[in-house]
């Protein structure tokens, strides 16, 4: 039971995530499920739907933290076209692997979340685009998906009511940058994820040109305790600007990686520390990414940054998915760069030049210099090319292909000379 | 036109009236046909092992699209394969969080294990190594998917036993 004193909670997404048999439609009932879905559907409206969601100060889960409620706001009534919501479980941020927990451990709660935010944006056909790979966690979204059909909680009618919503599962098949939401609308769409240029926003003219919302799993289950409890009570857990718990993944090199889902504005050294039973080697962490792969990397003095979109901000990241990958002092940061640079070269869909010509080349001049056959030119275009990616595409992904680049070019000037050709001899 | 691929000389395939139904019942989940193209191709990759081009004119006839694109799709998405694999697909997840924790020494020493490279297949058809991308399950790495499932805090140890077990399961078979 998520308590109604906000200073108690401890966690939203998470917190019957560990019961057993939770992904069972009877258990996730007899565990408090849907047990507040009739009063939504009975009585409330759309606007107070929102409001609630807007009053929250929920920001999106996915990566850019937009904030939910403005964004459902924008969708426009009576256009004569239906209007879709689509989840996104595309989760392929390196280092992001919430998602997951919530749709194979509490499939309901996404489910819940969805009908709750169909309702509210007058939604028939929803969608949960879901990572290729994810074929187990696909597999127990379905069975959950059908025991909601046979309970009247999904299709024509729910509970007996005017709404009816119906929602599919529908698998990507490898492929990062279908995350970015114009991109899974085109794979939604049955062509390559090629993102679109904006505007117009999905919220307009989205999957098959129609107003679309598109959420993350993590911001979708959150909906139902924010409606439960009311937007002032969202509102209250965490710090200004970031309100809520916050599921992160930690990776690397900590002790006890995993999903600790905890309130924004926890200081960085206590999540690794209290949480993440620490470092394997060392004090103090070499580098952090915060926010996943695409996101600036931060140093040790910002060990005891709390973890919130304004305060990352001013250290010079972003929170984005809430994937925190720690390097302790064993960290080869020069082979991690060259690896993540293979990753943005092999992921770009290729249709913005900068983006396309520039991983490809990042990556050739990364390998070049871990053989050893770089010069001191090499390094000054690196970083120009890097400079002048970012911000010139249609989507995001160069921007995160530069992130790396860039960090390791100014956090570790020392380490790049020392595999420079002319220190090596 | 140059373009085009000629599948006339192909071996002619199709979908049993199991499969058609299942088609059937996916398009009618979504707004056009044609969004159901990355689900019917994972049911004939499933079904069919991987995606020769007879397969992939056998989807574009069931969908009414044309071959082309399909061909654009399946050559998009690195989960669709136009080459068979082997019976095992090993695939190991070297990005940052498997990395930072040995990812790239246990796929080293599983081709050496296997006497193959990565992206090659064992001359028994038994085994293919392939490195991947983030799997999404960085907690738990290294992360090996093996056949499309989630093998997480992998060591070599393990690999060598389910290598192991592998060959005598088919040793077993074959006697
Ligand atoms: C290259 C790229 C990849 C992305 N991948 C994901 C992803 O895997 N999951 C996700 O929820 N958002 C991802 N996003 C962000 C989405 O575009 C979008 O902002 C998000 O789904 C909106 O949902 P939210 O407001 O609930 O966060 C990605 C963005 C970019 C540019």
């Amino acid at each position: 039971m998520i308590p109604s004193d906000p200073s108690k909670v401890t966690a939203i997404c998470f917190d019957r995530i560990h019961l057993p048999g939770q992904a069972t439609l009877e258990v996730a009932r007899k565990n408090g499920a849907y047990s507040y879905l009739p009063t939504v559907l009975n009585e409330m409206n759309r606007e107070q739907i929102i409001e609630q969601v807007k009053i929250s100060g929920l920001r999106g889960r996915g990566g850019a933290g937009f904030p939910t409620g403005l964004k459902w706001s924008f969708v426009p009534r009576n256009t004569g076209k239906p209007t879709y919501l689509l989840c996104n479980a595309d989760e392929g941020e390196p280092g992001t692997f919430k998602d997951r927990d919530i749709m194979r451990f509490d499939p309901h709660l996404l489910i819940e979340g969805m009908i709750m935010a169909g309702f509210a944006l007058g939604v028939h056909d929803a969608y949960i685009y879901i990572r290729g790979e994810f074929l187990h966690e696909a597999n127990v979204m379905n069975a959950a998906i059908k025991e909601a059909y046979a309970a009247n909680l999904l299709g024509e009618h729910i509970l007996g009511t005017d709404f009816s919503m119906h929602l599919t599962v529908h698998r990507g098949a490898g492929a990062y940058v279908c995350g970015e939401e114009t991109a899974l609308i085109e794979s939604l769409e049955g062509r390559p994820g090629r993102p679109r240029f904006k505007p117009p926003f999905p919220a307009v003219e989205g999957f098959y040109r129609c107003p679309t919302v598109v959420n993350n799993v993590e911001t979708l289950a959150t909906i139902p305790a924010i409606l439960e409890h009311g937007g002032q009570w969202h509102k209250q857990i965490g710090v200004p600007n970031s309100a809520g718990m916050k599921i992160f993944s930690v990776s690397g090199h900590v002790n006890k990686p995993g999903n600790y889902e905890v309130p924004m504005g926890m200081p960085l050294r206590v999540l690794v520390e209290e949480y993440c039973g620490g470092l394997q080697h060392g004090d103090v962490p070499k580098a952090v990414i915060p926010g996943g792969s695409s996101t600036p990397w931060l140093g040790p003095e910002h060990y005891d940054v709390p973890l919130a979109y304004d305060e990352i901000h001013k250290a010079g990241s972003m929170l984005g998915s809430g994937a925190v990958i720690i390097m302790d002092e064993t960290a080869d940061v020069v082979a991690l760069t060259r690896r993540l640079s293979h990753f943005y070269a092999h992921e770009s869909c290729g249709q913005c030049t900068p983006c396309r010509e520039g991983t490809g080349w990042l990556e050739r001049v990364m390998l070049r210099l871990e053989a050893g056959g770089c010069n001191a030119r090499d390094i000054e275009v690196l970083q120009d090319a890097s400079e002048h990616m970012a911000g010139r595409t249609i989507c995001a992904l160069a921007d995160g292909a530069a992130a790396p680049i860039l960090s390791l070019l100014r956090m570790f000037p020392d380490e790049v000379n020392s595999y420079l050709a002319e220190n090596k001899a | 036109m140059s373009m085009q691929v000629d599948t006339t000389q192909m071996e002619k395939v199709s979908f049993n009236a199991e499969q058609l139904e299942e088609i059937r019942e996916l398009v009618a989940r979504y707004p056009h046909p044609r969004s159901a193209l990355l689900p019917v191709l994972h049911l004939a990759q499933q079904h069919f092992g991987y995606l020769p081009m007879n397969v992939q004119q056998l989807v574009a006839d069931t969908l009414d699209v044309n071959l082309m694109q399909v061909r654009e799709v399946v050559t998009f998405y690195t989960m669709f394969r136009e080459q068979p694999t082997g019976k095992y697909l090993l695939e190991v997840c070297t990005n940052a969080g498997c990395m930072l924790n040995g990812a790239c020494e246990l796929l080293e020493h599983m081709c050496r294990t296997l006497g193959i490279r990565v992206g090659e297949t064992t001359p028994d058809g038994l085994f293919t190594v392939t490195e991947v991308e983030c799997a999404g399950a960085c907690g738990g790495a290294p992360v090996v998917q093996v056949n499309n499932v989630y093998h997480e805090k992998v060591t070599a140890e393990h690999m060598d036993q389910l290598i192991a077990d592998a060959r005598a399961q088919e040793d077993g078979g074959v006697a």
